[in-house]
């Protein structure tokens, strides 16, 4: 047994080496890799939900309506109907899901932008689209001093 | 004592058969209560746009930047105007496409009646065979349960390999965070029952979130009525947003 350890010695020592080293390696693989990692795929599935947990900007259609019930009316009448309140508005989670809605008021649009993003004349608008060339159809008045934003019809 | 066959069949018998109404008892009450949370495998998520209705005010491009914090310079969705002249050769025929900053803050007005001019928004195709999937060397980019190409912030190496993959062009390498950054498809809004934050916004409904595997959705019904389109078929990546009235020049 002696003469077997004595000749067989310079085996052992790597072996040993070799095995700590593959002990080492499996024990920081597996305190790094999530233990849920490959449950759905090569990936970590905790990062469904850390993407999940971001904040939302836009409250959406259905909480202005909860309380503007007014202009939700107004609105629902015209032709801008289909149109988002925070498509004009800009995004109000900040206002709609707050504890006392009425600290974060928000600021009234741009109207002199606004309204011509969307209807200023365009070749490339499709053409059963209302549109006009500002200049022309206003004389460089605001479109709310003629039309009612929340329902444009004169 | 001696056991004969005979005994050892009946005890095995019996203990088969406590065993099978434990597990089927287990089954019964141990099993989770169908909860109100979301779940991803019931879902699979895509988009239809309609060039048709898109008029080109960037309220989509504005609203992803906002709800996205997306940062200035960069776009997860953005719309280009095409301009064809379809009077010369055919073959000769290379479309005019521009996207001034994206088209976030629209576009200045063409007076080119004489061209085919229309919008093209673009945003990520959440292909179900995607190519940036499939180079991520480290896992960090992936194909969600539900069908949305997603980025682990924190696994990505920044390498940009899925940056080059992408056929459609529609991933960055964000500046602060030296990651890779696209599209989510607003995964942390649909997730909660709100659409995402281009449909919310659009306008004239020219963008649709939908869900392939809800019965309900309208998307079956304009599926069957309409003749759509993906960008790029040719690259077999089985792209999931559906372009309706796709004219053949736009790539």
């Amino acid at each position: 047994m002696r003469q077997f350890l004595r000749d067989s010695g310079h085996l052992i020592r790597p072996a040993v080496i070799l095995l700590a080293g593959l002990g080492i390696f499996l024990a920081v693989r597996t305190a790094f890799i999530p233990k849920a990692f490959g449950e759905y795929g090569h990936y970590d599935p905790a990062a469904l939900e850390r993407i999940r947990a971001r904040s939302v900007s836009y409250a959406g259609q259905d909480q202005c309506v909860l309380c503007h019930d007014e202009q939700a009316k107004a609105r629902a009448a015209g032709k801008h109907a289909h149109v988002a309140c925070e498509a004009c508005h800009g995004p109000q989670a900040s206002h709609a899901l707050a504890d006392d809605p009425s600290a974060h008021k928000p600021p009234l649009p741009d109207v002199a932008n606004l309204c011509r993003r969307c209807h200023e004349k365009d070749a490339a608008k499709p053409k059963g689209f209302p549109q006009v060339v500002t200049a022309e159809h206003s004389g460089g008045a605001l479109c709310n001093t003629c039309h009612q934003p929340h329902n444009p019809h004169l | 004592m001696d056991i004969t066959r005979r005994d050892l069949f009946a005890a095995g018998g019996k203990l088969l058969i406590l065993a099978s109404v434990g597990a089927t008892l287990e089954q019964i009450t141990g099993a989770a209560p169908p909860s109100e949370a979301y779940q991803a495998a019931e879902h699979w998520w895509g988009m239809i746009i309609d060039i048709d209705k898109c008029i080109g005010c960037g309220n989509c491009v504005r609203a992803c930047s906002n709800e996205n914090k997306v940062p200035k310079g960069y776009f997860r969705t953005w719309v280009e105007r095409y301009e064809v002249n379809e009077g010369t050769h055919p073959e000769e025929v290379q479309p005019h496409v521009e996207s001034p900053e994206g088209g976030i803050n629209g576009f200045p007005p063409s007076t080119r009646e004489d061209l085919k001019s229309f919008f093209v928004p673009k945003l990520c195709n959440h292909c179900a065979e995607s190519p940036c999937v499939q180079v991520c060397p480290v896992g960090a980019t992936f194909i969600s349960p539900d069908g949305v190409v997603l980025v682990d912030q924190n696994y990505c190496l920044g390498c940009r390999y899925c940056i080059q993959a992408c056929p459609y062009g529609c991933r960055y390498l964000h500046p602060e965070t030296n990651t890779a950054d696209k599209c989510t498809l607003c995964y942390h809004r649909i997730t909660k029952g709100l659409t995402t934050a281009c449909c919310e916004n659009c306008p004239t409904g020219a963008r649709l979130l939908v869900d392939f595997k809800n019965p309900k959705d309208p998307v079956h019904e304009l599926l069957r009525a309409n003749k759509l389109q993906v960008l790029k078929p040719y690259m077999a990546t089985r792209a999931k947003v559906f372009y309706k009235d796709l004219d053949g020049s736009v790539r």
